[in-house]
C-alpha cells in the first residue's frame, strides 16, 4: 500500500464510525452491552494501530502538509485533509487515548452502554478530524460537531449537577465559536478560498487581522480555556464521567492551543504581535491565579481541572513568546499534559469507582491498602508538578525558556506558578494517600485490578520515557515550528519595513 | 388546440385546481364516511406528486402567461416543488391524527389542494392583482383549516384569530398595492420595476409608502416581527397537522412572493427595502430566540422557533445579492425538511388516544423509544444549527452572504441569537435523554415514522459530497432567474 496516495487520514478519521454502525445494530441486552464494549475497544485499538502508520511514514524533514487528500465537497468548499509536524502528534495522542477511555469505562458505565460507546466513537472521529482538516469550514464542522457527543456524555452519564454542567459547557463553547465562524466567512470573502495552506500564505490587512484574531481568540480562549473564561471547565470536569474528563482534559482542550498555532499565529502575525502582551498577561494570571484556586479545592476532580487551566497557561505563554523553544515547549506541554492529566483523572476514577465520592476529605492513608495505586498516583503527581525526569518537566522548562526570552517578568511569575503547583499537588497527594488509614469505609479497599494496571502502564511508561528522551516528539515538530516562526518573522519584518520607508 | 398548448406552463396549477373540483364532487356525491376521506386523501397526494412531476419535466425557460400576470421560471419551479413537498407531507402527517379525532372529512384534502394552488400562484404571480388573488385563495383555505376541529374551542379560536389578523394584513397589502398602482400606473411588475428604476424613484413617496404596506402584508404571512403576534396562538390552537402545514408550505410561498416582488418589481429601491428587511430580520431572530425560552408547549415553542428561522432566512435577503438570494433558497429547503420532521415527531407524541403537547412529557423518551428520541434530538441540534447537520449549512450560507455584503452587525447579532436559541433546543434534548422516563407514547404510526426517517436521513447526508452541493447548485440557478 502506497501511503502517499492512499487516504490514510480519512481512514483513521472515519474508522470509528464503522464501529458506531456495528454497535447501533446490536440488541439491547446484557450481551449487547458486552459486545458493544468489545467492539468499541477493538475499533479504537485498530484505529490506533493504523494511525501509527502515519507516524512511521511521516517525513520530519519538511514543513509541508503530508498525506494530503482532496476532493470536491460543497461548491467552493473542499474536503481536504493533511497533517504536518504540528498536528500529526495530536492525531496519535487522540487515537492512543481512546482505547484507554473505553477500558476506563468498562465497568463504571453500567447503563445505556451502547449509546455511551457510540458517543465515544463518534467523538473520536470528530476529534481526529479537527487535527486533520485543511479547510476552514471542514475544521469548524469537526470542531463544533464534537459538542454534540460531549454534551450527551456529560448530560447522560454525568454526576449530580450534570444538567447545569452540560448546558454551561455547550453554550460557552458555542458562543465562542460562532464569532469564529463570522471571521472564517470574512476570510473566505477576502481571500476567495477556505483552503488552509493557501490562507497560511495570504496576507490580510492589518486592521482586518486584528478583528479576525479577536474572533478566533473568542473561540480558542474558551476551548483552551484561558482565564477568565475558564469557569465552564471545573463544572464540566466534575460532572463528566471519568472517561469524559479524560477526553476533555487530554484532547478537547488541546484544540484551543492547536487553533492558536494553526490559525492565529501564522495567519494573523501582525495582530499576534500586537496582542502578545495581552496573551502573556492572561497566561500568567491563569498560571498564578488558578494555581491558588486549586489549593483551596475540596473536590479532587475540581483541583485537577484548575491545574489544567494553569498548565494551559504555560501553553499560551510559550506560543506567544514567539521563540523556537517556547512554541516547541507549548506543543510538548500539550502532548505531555494530554498524558498526565488523562492519567490523573483516571487515578481519581479508580478510587471513585470504589468509594463513589471525589471529596478529598473522604480519603486518607490509601498507601496502606493500595500500594500500586499510590506509586502510580505519585508518579503522575510529580509529573504534574514538572519534576525532571517526567515529560511534564520538558514542556514547562521549554516554555519558561521562551518566556524569559520574551519578558523576564512573565518568566519569573510563571516560575512561581510551578512552586504553587507543587504546593497543591503534594498537598492533594498527602491528604489522599499518606497518613493513617483511619476511616472505616476505606478498610476494605482493594488495589488496582489488572484492567486498571493495563490502562495505567502505557501512560506511566510514556510519561517517564518522554521525560528522559523527548527527541522523538521534538524531532517531528522541529521543522514545522521553525518554518512557522520564520514565516512569522518575515511577516513582521515586512510590515516594519513598510512602516519605516 | 394551439390555444390550449399556450397554457402548458400553468399545467400543474390547472391540474391541481381541476383535481380539487373533482374531489369535491366525489365527496359531495359519495358516502359520508372514512373511506371517502381515505380515497380523497390518496388521490390528493397523487395529484400533488403528478404536479411535481410535471414541474420537474418543464423545460428550464422563463415563460409568461395571461398578459404577463403569471410567470414560470426556474425560481418558480424550485419554490413550487418545495410547496408541493410541504403539502404532500402534510397530507401524510394528517391521516392518523384525523381518524383518531374523527375529523376524517373529505374537505380536508380538498382544502389543502386549494391552498396549494393558491401558493403555487403566489410563487408565479407577476402582477399585483394576480398576487392578491393567489394570496386570498391560499388564505381562505387556511382560515378554514385552522378551525377544522370545530368542536374544539382552541381550534375555533385559532381560526378566528388567524382570520381577523389575516384580513387586516390583506387590507394593508391591498392598500399598498393600490398606492403602487396609483403612482406607477400599472399593476404589472415589469412596469413597476421601470418606474422604480427611474432616477427620482427614491423621491416617489407614494411608491415607497405602497412598498412598505405591501411588505407589512407579506411580513404577516411569513410571521416576521413585528407582525408575528398571531403565530404562537395559532400554532398552539390549530390541530397539529394543520400547524405543520402552516409552518411549512405557506411560509415558503410567502417568502417566494417576497423575493419575487422585491427583486421583480422594486429593483431600483434596494436602499429603501433593504433596511426594512434588515430590521425585521434582526427583530425576528431576537424575538424568536428569547420568546421560546419560557415555553412549555411544544407547538408554541415551534411557533417562536419558526419566527426565528424566518429571521435567519431574511438575513440572506437583507444582503440583497445573488449569493443572498441563493442562500435564502438553501435555507428554505433545509427549514422545510427540519420542520416537517419535527412535526412528525410532535404528532407521534400520543398516549392513550390523547395528543401530548407539554414539553415535560418528553421526559426520558430515550428510554422508552430511542429511535424517536434520537430523531427528535438530532432535529433539535439541526434547528439549533450545530454541524455536521443540515441546519448548520443553512445558517452558513445566509451568514456567508451577509458577511459578503459587509453586514457584520447583522451576522454577529444573528449568530448570537442562534446561541440563545440553542439553549431551548438542547433543553428538549436533555429532557428526552436525561430525565427519568414517564409513561411511554403509543407506538409511532408508519407514515410518521417514514417522514421522521426521511428528514433524519436528509439532515445527516446533506454534509456528504454532492448531496448538499446538488441543492446549492439548484438554488443558484433559481436565484439567477430572479434577477438577483
Amino acid at each position: 500500500m502506497n501511503l502517499t496516495t492512499s487516504p490514510i487520514l480519512s481512514i483513521v478519521t472515519f474508522l470509528p464510525l464503522l464501529g458506531v454502525l456495528c454497535i447501533a445494530f446490536l440488541p439491547s441486552s446484557a450481551a449487547g452491552d458486552r459486545n458493544a464494549r468489545w467492539i468499541a475497544l477493538y475499533t479504537t485499538l485498530f484505529t490506533f494501530a493504523i494511525s501509527l502508520l502515519i507516524w512511521i511514514n511521516f517525513d520530519p524533514s519538511t514543513a509541508d502538509f503530508q498525506f494530503v487528500e482532496e476532493t470536491a465537497w460543497l461548491g467552493p468548499l473542499r474536503y481536504k485533509m493533511g497533517v504536518d509536524g504540528i498536528s500529526m502528534l495530536f492525531v496519535i495522542l487522540t487515537t492512543f487515548l481512546m482505547p484507554l477511555c473505553i477500558l476506563a469505562s468498562w465497568t463504571s458505565v453500567s447503563y445505556r452502554v451502547k449509546e455511551y460507546m457510540i458517543a465515544f466513537l463518534a467523538l473520536e472521529t470528530l476529534m481526529v478530524g479537527v487535527f486533520c482538516a485543511l479547510d476552514l469550514i471542514l475544521f469548524y464542522l469537526f470542531f463544533e460537531a464534537g459538542l454534540i457527543p460531549m454534551f450527551l456524555i456529560i448530560g447522560i452519564w454525568g454526576g449530580q449537577r450534570r444538567i447545569y454542567a452540560s448546558f454551561k459547557f455547550f453554550l460557552y463553547t458555542l458562543l465562542g465559536s460562532v464569532l469564529m465562524l463570522v471571521a472564517m466567512l470574512a476570510m473566505y470573502w477576502q481571500a476567495g478560498t477556505t483552503d488552509i495552506p493557501t490562507l497560511l500564505t495570504t496576507e490580510f490587512p492589518r486592521e482586518m487581522q486584528l478583528w479576525l484574531w479577536l474572533a478566533f481568540f473568542a473561540s480558542f480562549a474558551v476551548k483552551l480555556p484561558m482565564w477568565p473564561v475558564h469557569t465552564w471547565l471545573p463544572d464540566a470536569h466534575v460532572e463528566a464521567p471519568t472517561a469524559g474528563s479524560v477526553v476533555l482534559a487530554a484532547i478537547l482542550l488541546k484544540m484551543g492551543g492547536y487553533g492558536f498555532l494553526r490559525f492565529s499565529l501564522p495567519m494573523f502575525p501582525l495582530a499576534s504581535q500586537d496582542l502578545a502582551p495581552l496573551m502573556l498577561t492572561l497566561s500568567v494570571i491563569a498560571i498564578v491565579y488558578t494555581s491558588l484556586v486549586a489549593l483551596a479545592q475540596e473536590d479532587m476532580k475540581k483541583l485537577i481541572a484548575y491545574s489544567s487551566v494553569a498548565h494551559m497557561g504555560f501553553v499560551t505563554m510559550g506560543i506567544f513568546s514567539f521563540t523556537h523553544q517556547g512554541v516547541e515547549g507549548a506543543l510538548f506541554q500539550m502532548l505531555s499534559h494530554g498524558l498526565i492529566s488523562a492519567a490523573l483523572f483516571l487515578c481519581v476514577g479508580i478510587i471513585y469507582d470504589r468509594m463513589h465520592t471525589r471529596e478529598i476529605a473522604a480519603y486518607g492513608g490509601l498507601v496502606h491498602r493500595m500500594p500500586i495505586y499510590a506509586s502510580c498516583f505519585m508518579l503522575f503527581t510529580m509529573a504534574n508538578v514538572g519534576l525532571p525526569g517526567t515529560s511534564g518537566f520538558i514542556g514547562e522548562f521549554l516554555t519558561l525558556l521562551g518566556a524569559f526570552h520574551a519578558n523576564t517578568w512573565v518568566g519569573f511569575l510563571a516560575a512561581t506558578g510551578i512552586i504553587l503547583s507543587a504546593g497543591y499537588a503534594l498537598y492533594l497527594y498527602r491528604r489522599v494517600v499518606f497518613g493513617e488509614l483511619e476511616k472505616p469505609s476505606l478498610a476494605k479497599l482493594a488495589d488496582m485490578t489488572p484492567r486498571e494496571i493495563a490502562i495505567m502502564a502505557p501512560l506511566v511508561i510514556l510519561t517517564v520515557f518522554f521525560g528522559f528522551y523527548p527527541a522523538p516528539l521534538l524531532d517531528v515538530m522541529a521543522v514545522s515550528v521553525k518554518n512557522l516562526l520564520a514565516d512569522y518573522q518575515a511577516a513582521i519584518g515586512q510590515a516594519a519595513a513598510l512602516a519605516t520607508p | 388546440m394551439s390555444i390550449l398548448l399556450g397554457y402548458a406552463p400553468a399545467l400543474p396549477e390547472i391540474l391541481l385546481a381541476v383535481g380539487a373540483m373533482v374531489l369535491l364532487m366525489l365527496g359531495a356525491f359519495g358516502a359520508d364516511d372514512e373511506n371517502t376521506y381515505n380515497l380523497a386523501n390518496w388521490l390528493a397526494v397523487l395529484l400533488l406528486v403528478a404536479a411535481a412531476v410535471v414541474i420537474a419535466l418543464q423545460p428550464p425557460a422563463t415563460e409568461q402567461l395571461f398578459e404577463g400576470a403569471f410567470i414560470v421560471d426556474t425560481f418558480g419551479r424550485f419554490m413550487k416543488l418545495l410547496v408541493l413537498i410541504g403539502s404532500a407531507a402534510t397530507l401524510l402527517l394528517s391521516t392518523d391524527f384525523l381518524s383518531q379525532k374523527r375529523l376524517t372529512k373529505f374537505e380536508y384534502p380538498v382544502l389543502i389542494l386549494l391552498a396549494t394552488v393558491g401558493m403555487m400562484m403566489m410563487v408565479s404571480a407577476n402582477d399585483l392583482i394576480a398576487l392578491y388573488l393567489a394570496m386570498e385563495l391560499q388564505s381562505l383555505a387556511l382560515y378554514v383549516l385552522a378551525s377544522v376541529h370545530r368542536e374544539n374551542l382552541r381550534s375555533s379560536e385559532a381560526g378566528l384569530k388567524y382570520f381577523v389578523l389575516g384580513a387586516l394584513a390583506s387590507g394593508m397589502l391591498l392598500y399598498g398595492a393600490s398606492l403602487v398602482y396609483g403612482f406607477a400606473g400599472s399593476t404589472s411588475f415589469q412596469v413597476i420595476a421601470g418606474v422604480a428604476q427611474a432616477h427620482d424613484a427614491a423621491q416617489n413617496i407614494g411608491l415607497i409608502v405602497g412598498l412598505v404596506f405591501i411588505l407589512v402584508g407579506i411580513a404577516f404571512k411569513i410571521s416576521a416581527v413585528p407582525f408575528h403576534m398571531w403565530t404562537p396562538d395559532v400554532y398552539e390552537g390549530a390541530p397539529s397537522p394543520v400547524t405543520a402545514f402552516f409552518a411549512s408550505a405557506p411560509k415558503i410561498a410567502a417568502m417566494a412572493l417576497l423575493m419575487r416582488i422585491l427583486g421583480g418589481a422594486f429593483p431600483g429601491l434596494e436602499p429603501q427595502w433593504l433596511q426594512v428587511i434588515w430590521f425585521i430580520s434582526v427583530a425576528s431572530m431576537i424575538l424568536g430566540a428569547f420568546g421560546a425560552i419560557g415555553q412549555t408547549n411544544i407547538k408554541r415553542l415551534m411557533g417562536y422557533s419558526s419566527i426565528g428561522h424566518i429571521g435567519f432566512a431574511l438575513v440572506g435577503l437583507a444582503a440583497g445579492t445573488h449569493e443572498g438570494a441563493q442562500s435564502v433558497l438553501v435555507y428554505l429547503v433545509i427549514y422545510l425538511v427540519m420542520t416537517l420532521g419535527t412535526f412528525a415527531c410532535i404528532l407521534a407524541m400520543r398516549r392513550n388516544d390523547e395528543m401530548i403537547e407539554e414539553i415535560d412529557q418528553l421526559s426520558g423518551l430515550a428510554q422508552t423509544n430511542l429511535p424517536m428520541a434520537f430523531t427528535f434530538g438530532m432535529l433539535m441540534f439541526s434547528l439549533a444549527g450545530i454541524p455536521p447537520l443540515a441546519g448548520f449549512f443553512a445558517k452558513l450560507y445566509v451568514f456567508g452572504a451577509a458577511v459578503q455584503a459587509g453586514l457584520y452587525p447583522l451576522a454577529i447579532v444573528g449568530l448570537l441569537a442562534s446561541v440563545v436559541g440553542a439553549f431551548y433546543y438542547i433543553r428538549i434534548v436533555l429532557i428526552m435523554f436525561v430525565r427519568e422516563p414517564v409513561e411511554g407514547f403509543t407506538p409511532v404510526p408508519g407514515k410518521l415514522g417514514f417522514l421522521m426517517a426521511a428528514s433524519l436521513l436528509f439532515i445527516f447526508v446533506f454534509v456528504a459530497p454532492f448531496v448538499g452541493d446538488a441543492i446549492v447548485v439548484a438554488a443558484d440557478a433559481a436565484a439567477k432567474s430572479l434577477r438577483f
